[in-house]
């Protein structure tokens, strides 16, 4: 702490982001203090990041946070130690800076990957054992196979997270035909027989706010979110975008855009006929915005959502095919096969009983009456 | 094409008289007119979201519904404001949604118990369509409806039967094709191709089409093909999941009005059943004055 006062941060100041963090991520409000009291101590959470087959949108969207700013991120947070694109340094330099992190951090330094790991060799075929991670073919650094670096940083990290679609499950690298056989970390790291758990954070850019509470909560509390099946975190995952949707009114009353430019388009409709992959898709866009614009996601500029953290949509799937809904509307909201209306009381039919008697009885009697009246009739007959 | 008195007249002389030339047996099966359009619903790429029911009844220009509890615009059924509706069918484990409105028979019930003609089948479309200018509201054809289709508005003063035209009001003649007789709202909005629109031999062929590209996913048979004498509505169901569970009735083979219309024609055949019926009346009542004389 005191380092920091010295470099003209105030501990006011300095609690005041870790409460701003903690708030941005979900985490609990006296999570600020412990957060304060991680970071400021000597060892800061040590973070290595590899970028393998990917565009750098996931750093990207990363350094455009403000809450945490990306600077106080790294200067203050984390202990950022390995990152091509952030790093000064270059080549030689570079590397040694990995080394050295990994052996300064031993088991404790956190492994962000980023991007698609390639794992076939010049041949074609995919390599199966870390032994012959060598010989994987496609994304060299530092004359190095990306399968070959991610299996030597893994090995001593103490947690493992994926960022993007890329490195979740092997992203647009991975669309058919896959040339380079790209694969996500999990997936790479299981085929050569290292079974680790790996913490998911697709996303097509990821949102940078999964990174930052995944992250952030394992320097605070050493502990990693609760996942969901596929390793993604049910903080950020647990819903689709169709259960947030701000059109999911116009889903409910049937209305739809028919087209692009249409009227219904215009008027803001639902744009599941247009291809939107959000009722099979999970993702928090419509609540923590990207790039922290409100409205500056597929859906909020009037694009059906394309499915970008799932791998059985993005990339696979037309863009404009229209999906099944993962989680329908209640089904008690629809009317049965048969609805019974109406009942007939007891009380009814007895009324309706007692009316046909007394007609009957009345009419039995009426007719004995004009039997007599006519026998009367032929008795005065002479 | 209104129904006229002078028309409702005629027909009635024409009944008469074909009554009187009679023709017994069982009526031949009736084809579907060679430009029969229709719908095919496919239930299993149904989403449910109902886009359907509430375009049907804007474009038909009907009447919101309010249900017993209140409920507004939750129609559970067909009625006098809703010719359009999607029920919720489950075998115990599966659910599986149904679209219900008119089926467009080959061999209409409704068209033949229609004493007036009020409900008939256009001989080019096959649209069962309506006209209320003849209508006597007998509702018949509600009672006759295996599908139960046919409603009455019983709330108006005037009131008439509401069913299924296919949208044959928002045919556009300046198209060619199915288009340039009807155009059913529903089919349009279905933002799945869940129900679409053509004409019946068309569709068949996208129903055994779509059956032929993945078995697994479909019962193999297509509701409506031959279901009671045919349908222009055709349905498509998933696998495992039977056409009785999604709420069709199994009609057998045969069309209702088939066998109805063999039994009654049969009796009338050459006014035979009305003749001998007055003669035996005469006959009784002659032989119970003869007893009374007697005394």
């Amino acid at each position: 702490m005191v380092e920091r006062e010295t470099r003209g941060v105030s501990r006011r100041d300095f609690l005041k982001l870790c409460t701003v963090a903690a708030g941005a991520v979900g985490l609990p409000a006296s999570a600020a203090e412990e957060m304060a009291a991680a970071a400021s101590s000597s060892a800061r959470p040590s973070i290595i990041w590899l970028h393998w087959q990917e565009c750098t949108g996931c750093t990207e969207s990363l350094l455009r946070t403000s809450a945490p700013g990306v600077a106080e991120l790294i200067l203050s947070l984390v202990s950022l130690d390995y990152h091509e694109t952030l790093m000064a340094a270059a080549g030689q330099q570079a590397e040694e800076a990995l080394s050295a992190a990994m052996a300064r951090n031993r088991g404790k330094y956190v492994l962000v990957v980023e991007g698609s790991i390639p794992m076939k060799n010049p041949r074609g075929e995919r390599v199966t054992r870390a032994a012959d991670a060598a010989q994987a073919a496609y994304c060299r650094v530092a004359g190095k196979t990306a399968l070959e670096t991610t299996i030597a940083v893994a090995k001593d990290a103490a947690a493992i997270v994926s960022i993007g679609s890329c490195a979740s499950w092997g992203g647009v690298a991975s669309a058919e035909p896959n040339p380079t056989g790209a694969a996500g970390t999990r997936e790479a790291l299981h085929a050569v027989g290292i079974d680790r758990a790996v913490v998911s954070l697709p996303g097509c850019p990821a949102n940078p706010y999964n990174l930052l509470g995944t992250v952030l909560q394992f320097a605070t509390f050493g502990t990693l979110p609760a996942l969901d099946e596929q390793g993604r975190p049910r903080f950020a995952y647990a819903r689709t975008i169709h259960e947030d949707c701000p059109r999911r009114p116009h889903f409910d009353a049937g209305r739809f855009a028919q087209k692009f430019g249409d009227e219904g388009h215009r008027a803001g409709y639902c744009l599941y006929k247009l291809g939107c992959k959000g009722p099979a898709t999970h993702a928090r866009c419509s609540l923590e915005p990207f790039g922290e614009i409100p409205g500056a996601w597929p859906v909020g500029v009037g694009h059906p959502c394309f499915g970008c953290t799932e791998q059985k949509l993005a990339f696979r799937v037309p863009l404009h095919d229209t999906i099944e809904v993962e989680r329908p509307t209640a089904p008690a909201t629809y009317p049965p096969l048969v609805t019974r209306r109406g009942t007939v009381s007891p009380l009814a039919t007895g009324l309706a009983g007692a009316a046909i008697g007394v007609l009957a009885g009345g009419g039995y009697l009426a007719t004995r009456k004009l039997d007599a009246s006519r026998k009367d009739g032929e008795g005065e007959k002479p | 094409m209104k129904l006229t008195r002078r028309q409702i007249l005629k027909g009635g002389l024409a009944a008469a008289g074909a009554a009187a030339a009679g023709r017994a047996g069982a009526r031949e099966r009736r084809q579907p007119p060679p430009e029969a359009v229709g719908m095919l619903y496919d239930a299993t790429r149904c989403i449910g979201c109902r886009a359907c029911v509430t375009k049907c009844r804007e474009e038909n220009k009907l009447p919101f519904e309010r249900s017993a509890d209140g409920l507004y615009d939750q129609p559970v059924d067909l009625s006098g404001s809703t010719k359009n509706v999607i029920r919720l069918a489950s075998d115990g484990t599966r659910t599986s949604f149904l679209k219900a409105q008119c089926m467009h028979c080959v061999d209409p019930a409704c068209t033949s118990v229609c004493m007036i003609g009020a409900l008939r089948k256009n001989p080019v479309t096959g649209i069962v369509e309506y006209d209320e200018n003849g209508c006597v509201g007998c509702r018949y054809c509600e009672v006759a409806c295996a599908f139960n289709v046919p409603k009455f508005t019983w709330e108006k003063a005037v009131p008439r039967i509401v069913k299924c035209e296919l949208c044959r009001h928002r045919a556009d003649p300046g198209k060619s094709g199915p288009l340039a007789v009807a155009n059913p709202a529903c089919a349009e909005v279905c933002p799945r191709a869940a129900v679409v629109y053509g004409t019946r031999a068309g569709l068949l062929a996208e129903a055994r089409r779509r059956i032929a590209e993945e078995p697994g996913r479909y019962e193999s048979r297509i509701y409506g093909e031959e279901d009671g004498g045919g349908t222009q509505v055709l349905y498509l169901t998933a696998r495992g999941f039977s056409f009785q569970q999604l709420g069709l009735p199994d009609l057998g083979r045969n069309a209702v009005p088939a066998v109805s219309e063999s039994v009654q024609h049969g009796i009338y055949y050459g006014m035979a059943a009305p003749v001998v019926l007055f003669a035996a009346a005469l006959v009784a009542v002659h032989r119970r004055g003869g007893t009374d004389d007697q005394e």
